[in-house]
Formats: C-alpha cells, sequence, structure tokens
C-alpha cells in the first residue's frame, strides 16, 4: 500500500444559505487520498459527495476546516501563481459529458483550453499536436479535433471530458459521476480507460459515485456518506467483507446482484423510511431515524469519527 | 400461447423526421403470461419505451408510423381500436408506471384527488367511495397517514413517496397488466430496494401481470422470471433468469454481462467492454444491428439478419452462430459456477 498523502481533508465543512435556514451539505468530515491510489465516494443524492469534491478543488469556498495538497493548505490564502499552480495539479471530470462541453467550441479548442490558459507560451502548432496526442490516448483520433460535441456520443463525450482534464498534466483527479449517464455497454469502457490513465500516469482518483458495484469495482478504498456526514471508510474489500455501519451493510444489500442465482440466497435489509431532510436533520446520529440498531444514546450524542481497526474508519455508536 | 394475456405480434413502429424514417422498432413479437413479469432490457435508444408506449397508444400520432403488427390484449388487436375505445383500456385494464414520478403526477392537485381520478373515470362510483378506494390504495403503497396525505401536493413528498402514489394511481383500477417503463431509475437504492419490494408483494396479492422495461441487470434478477433482450429496435434473445444469465447464446447479451463489475466479485476479474457504441437506428443496414460491434462477426451477418432461434420452449435468439455452417465458438465464462451448478446441468 502506497502510504504518501497527496490530499487531506481535515473537519471539512460546508453549509448552504437557503433562505433564514442553514443547508450542512458537509458537515466536518476528515480524510486522506493517498498517492496513487483511487478513493471512491458513495452515498445517496443529498448526501454532500459532490460538494465535498467541489470543495476540495476550490469551487465551492469551505465554511470550515482544511484542505492539505502536499503539505499546503489550499484554504488558506494563496498568492495568484500559487492558485494558478494548484488548479494545475487538481482536475475534474464531470458526470454530464452533455452540460459539461461548450456545444459552440471544437474539440480541440475544449480539450486546449487549459494549456491555453497555463502554458500562455505554447505555439499554436505545439497545442495542436498536444490535443491530437491527448485525443489517442483517451482513444479517439485526430480528426476528431475539428468537431463539435454534438458530433459525438456520450461515451466519446466523456472520452473528450478526460481528454480535457489531462492536458494539463494533472496528479490529481476528481471524477464526479464520471458514469452515470453512460450506457451499461460504455460504462466498461470509460472505467477501463480511466484504471488504464492511472496505470500509466501514476494518477490519484477521487472517484464520486452512487453506483456502489462500480465504486467497489475501481477502488482500492472506499467512503460512504450519509447525509453530509462520512459514517464509514476502509479498503473496497473490507467493506464488502465485513461492513460495520448499519447504513453500508443496509447499502450493500439494497444493491441488486445481476446473477440469480446468488440473488436468491441473499438476504435484504430493507430501510424503512426516507432520507430526512439536510435542512432539518435528526439530532445525535443522523442515520438514527432508519436504523433498526437504534439506541437511546443515538438520538443524544453524534457519533465520534474511530479507526475501528487497522484502516477501518466508522462513526457509529455500535463500535 | 392460450396463457398469454398481452400478446405482441410482429410489431414495426418507426418515427417521421427530418432526417427520414427512424426505425424505433422492427419486428418485435413476445407474449406476457397471466401473473408473470416480464422484463424488457436494453440500452438507449433500443426501443423498449417505444414498445410499451406503443401497447398504451402513447407516442405522438403526427409522427409515428405503426408499419406492421398486431398487439392482441385478451383476443382483441388494440392496435385496430380507436381513441374512445383505447381510453377504455387505458388506466384501467392495463397501466403504466414512468420513470420520473415529479413529471407524471400534476403538480398542482392534490394527491387523493389524482389518485381518485382513474376511480371515477373508469368505475361506477360515488365520490365517498372513490375517496375511500383512494386511501385504501394509498394505505396498499405504504404512504403513512394515507388520510392526511390525501391532502397534498406532489411537491410534499420524496421521490420514493411520489413513486408510490404513480404505483397507486396505475393499481387504481385493477389492472391485468402493469406496465413499469424504468420505475427505479431516478430513484436512491435503498429506495429502490423499497419500490421493486412493494411491486412484487402487489403482484402476489392482486395476481397483476407486469412488464418491467429497464437497461439494469440487477432489476430484472430481483423482479422477473423472464427475460427479452432488445437491440436496436429488436428483441435478440429470450429466456427465463437461468437461461439469460447461464445459458445465454447472443453475443450481445455476453457483453452485457461481462461489462457489469458485480458486488460479490473480485477486483481482479477484468470488465470486458463491448467496443463502439450503439447503431443510429436512423442509419440502419441490412444484417444483424450488432455486427458492428460484435467480436464474433462473419461475413454475413454484415447482409443478413439471422432468424430466430428457438433453443427450448421459452429461449430464442436471433443470431449466426446458431446456424450449423457457422463456426463453433467458446462461450465467455458467465460466472455463476460457485452455486449449485452441478444440480441444474
Amino acid at each position: 500500500m502506497i502510504e504518501q498523502k497527496l490530499v487531506e481533508v481535515k473537519n471539512l465543512k460546508k453549509h448552504f444559505k437557503v433562505g433564514k435556514k442553514q443547508l450542512k451539505a458537509v458537515d466536518d468530515v476528515t480524510f486522506d487520498i493517498y498517492e496513487g491510489e483511487t478513493l471512491g465516494l458513495v452515498g445517496e443524492s443529498g448526501c454532500g459527495k459532490s460538494t465535498i469534491g467541489r470543495t476540495i478543488l476550490n469551487l465551492y469556498h469551505a465554511s470550515g476546516g482544511d484542505v492539505l495538497y502536499k503539505g499546503k493548505n489550499l484554504q488558506e490564502k494563496l498568492t495568484p501563481k500559487e492558485e494558478k499552480q494548484y488548479q494545475e495539479k487538481m482536475q475534474m471530470i464531470f458526470q454530464d459529458p452533455y452540460s459539461s462541453l461548450d456545444p459552440r467550441s471544437t474539440v480541440l479548442d475544449i480539450v486546449s483550453e487549459g494549456l491555453r490558459i497555463h502554458r500562455p507560451k505554447m505555439m499554436k502548432k505545439e497545442l495542436s499536436e498536444r490535443v491530437y496526442e491527448l485525443l489517442e490516448l483517451v482513444g479517439l483520433s485526430k480528426n476528431h479535433a475539428k468537431r463539435y460535441p454534438h458530433e459525438f456520443s456520450g461515451g466519446q463525450r466523456q472520452r473528450i471530458g478526460i481528454a480535457r482534464s489531462l492536458a494539463v498534466n494533472p496528479e490529481f483527479i476528481i471524477a464526479d459521476e464520471p458514469i452515470a449517464a453512460l450506457d451499461v455497454s460504455i460504462q466498461a469502457q470509460v472505467v477501463n480507460l480511466l484504471k488504464e490513465l492511472q496505470r500509466d500516469r501514476g494518477l490519484t482518483y477521487l472517484f464520486i459515485a452512487h453506483d456502489l458495484s462500480m465504486v467497489k469495482y475501481i477502488s482500492d478504498r472506499v467512503a460512504v456518506m450519509y447525509l453530509g456526514k462520512m459514517v464509514e471508510l476502509t479498503t473496497s474489500e473490507e467493506l464488502y467483507q465485513d461492513p460495520l455501519h448499519p447504513y453500508t451493510k443496509a447499502l450493500m444489500s439494497a444493491v441488486p446482484i445481476p446473477d440469480p442465482r446468488i440473488e436468491q440466497q441473499r438476504e435484504r435489509i430493507i430501510l424503512t423510511g426516507d432520507l430526512p431532510s439536510p435542512m432539518n436533520p435528526p439530532s445525535g446520529c443522523s442515520f438514527r431515524t432508519r436504523c433498526p440498531l437504534a439506541k437511546d444514546i443515538c438520538a443524544e450524542v453524534a457519533p465520534e469519527w474511530k479507526e475501528v481497526k487497522k484502516g477501518h474508519h466508522v462513526a457509529c455508536h455500535l463500535y | 400461447m392460450t396463457d398469454a394475456i398481452l400478446s405482441v405480434e410482429n410489431l414495426d413502429v418507426s418515427f417521421q423526421s427530418h432526417n427520414g424514417l427512424i426505425r424505433a422498432v422492427r419486428g418485435v413479437n413476445f407474449d406476457l403470461k397471466k401473473g408473470e413479469t416480464l422484463a424488457i432490457v436494453g440500452e438507449s435508444g433500443s426501443g423498449k419505451s417505444v414498445t410499451a408506449k406503443s401497447i398504451m397508444q402513447l407516442l405522438p400520432k403526427k409522427t409515428t408510423v405503426i408499419n406492421n403488427g398486431s398487439i392482441v390484449y385478451e383476443g382483441e388487436d388494440l392496435l385496430t381500436y380507436n381513441k374512445k375505445e383505447i381510453e377504455k383500456i387505458r388506466g384501467s385494464e392495463i397501466s403504466m408506471v414512468f420513470q420520473d414520478p415529479m413529471t407524471s403526477l400534476n403538480p398542482t392537485m392534490k394527491i387523493g384527488k389524482q389518485v381518485m381520478e382513474g376511480i371515477i373515470k373508469h368505475q361506477d362510483v360515488s365520490k365517498k367511495e372513490a375517496i375511500t378506494k383512494a386511501k385504501e390504495l394509498l394505505e396498499l403503497v405504504g404512504i403513512p397517514n394515507a388520510e392526511d396525505r390525501m391532502s397534498s401536493y406532489p411537491h410534499e413528498f420524496s421521490g420514493g413517496m411520489r413513486q408510490r402514489v404513480v404505483i397507486a394511481m396505475a393499481l387504481a383500477c385493477d389492472p391485468k397488466v402493469l406496465i413499469a417503463d424504468e420505475p427505479t431509475t431516478a430513484l436512491d437504492v435503498t429506495i429502490q430496494a423499497q419500490i421493486l419490494d412493494l411491486m412484487k408483494d402487489i403482484q402476489k396479492k392482486t395476481g397483476t401481470s407486469i412488464l418491467i422495461i429497464t437497461h439494469d441487470l440487477g432489476v430484472v434478477v430481483n423482479m422477473a422470471q423472464r427475460i427479452a433482450v432488445m437491440y436496436a429496435g429488436q428483441i435478440v434473445e429470450t429466456g427465463t433468469l437461468e437461461e439469460l444469465f447461464y445459458e445465454s447464446n447472443h453475443p450481445y447479451t455476453w457483453g452485457l454481462l461481462q461489462s457489469m463489475p458485480k458486488l460479490h466479485q473480485d477486483r481482479s476479474v477484468p470488465l470486458i467492454p463491448i467496443s463502439g457504441s450503439p447503431p443510429d437506428v436512423s442509419q440502419l443496414h441490412d444484417g444483424c444491428p450488432f455486427a458492428a460491434r460484435c467480436p464474433y462477426v462473419m461475413k454475413v451477418c454484415h447482409s443478413h439478419m439471422p432468424d430466430q432461434s428457438k433453443l427450448s420452449e421459452t429461449h430464442s435468439v436471433a443470431c449466426w452462430l446458431q446456424d450449423e455452417r457457422a463456426p463453433r465458438v467458446e462461450k465467455p465464462d458467465l460466472g455463476g459456477e460457485t452455486v449449485d451448478r452441478t444440480e441444474t446441468s
């Protein structure tokens, strides 16, 4: 296991103002991302997983806490030069390949945008050479550079998005639901591409998704979120074999396995009720309203985030 | 077959567009039997929703051309029905649950009233009886405080609750066939599990036949007894769950099964994607539509569409590999060996 910390997230908070109320989209989350690994972030809609990704990149300003990149605190005031430097190191791939590409720009313009900002001295010819190289890298061809996004299918568009994110040679990529909008047969293509790029270029990923089977497949470690809080974090094997938090267990058992014989033998934990509103989360542990094992203490005290086994963190009063 | 409640025969649906005719559904055949759940699986653009919508005649009249085929429900061809006749069937005998519960509910109308609408239209009941019935339905689908919630508006419900309301509406007149078009795609997994359970429960209680349309093979395993796999407007393979998951014979079915990671699987098992992307249905050529992406493609595949070969009473496949002149190919390992393989084979 690689133990070099690339990103450290400490007590990160992001609260949005909604009318007079506060929406705690991310509430006091702490975790590390190691160099060269893929950290998966799963949770249901509204749990704050995308907000974490965006806050790390400073697309949202954090309401509290720190994000350290190679030991440097990105929440402190940075000089414009430093800011640019970090923007180059950290890139993002978005969910919707339809809305994240400018329909009026050619693929060449889209992919080279980062280069034009970060390498202003690059000649036009050099620029297009680099774009061709990137397009080939993601499985498209040189001939695609002059075309517009509408001429491509969803999977191809996602490849363009990936090429764009790779243009400035980043070290760390946040992929926010990169395959959710794609068909099953295309999802595997994109996932394989991401894995290949990681192997060849030593990239570090934060892979945000709601599809637990895919996250488990691609990630070295997986973090589970519920209502703005992280409830469990461990290696993907351990998460499957020995999930601790009752929410992780329920989530795992709710994922249908496309294999009839295995599915027949599974026991399902069906959670009652809906996700509470994040505007008005329950007191104490936010999962207690749906938790089959809730005790009195769960309503009073929020459970601590602790390491119960080596590398296995959980926030639950049962442990 | 005599026990079929709904049979779709040779259905062929096209749309007129600026780029010419788009052939969305091409010669689709299937039967839905009494009390069973049949799943139609396919990717976007494969024609699965169009098939469902043509059963209910919900496609835009102006641009839709139904060239051929029949949809036989209890001995009568629904395609010959006029607007008035189909309206009698729609919502009472056959009803539909859509993907997005927000757009299939009227945002300005109270939930209770929306559920009652169908009851009043199709059944000869007083308003009072309709209210009681609507309340019972909401209770059946698991809405807490049903009586109070009757006067709530859709926006006051969560996604899962809304989908329950939509299911309650669909069940209002005890339909014999329930068509569910991606009923859980817009929902989170824990809520999806609730809704699938609810649908199975209701089927047990009422004996409704369900036609479920989905792209998620996991949902299929949970709900259906039989599956039809669609690709570019055609059914390429049909069979029971066991037949399709362990003994499938179409390269596209293999591709689908191999490109999905499974929760119980080791991470070292590689995902084998299907190369290329689905064909543009406005520019289809003769021959098998999967030919361009098929790893086992032969010369004949590009020029002639294969016939359906019957492999068992329930299992049929449209692929040239079934032809006796075709070379024998080794089927990819589709898993499932770990459990009881010896007993079944």
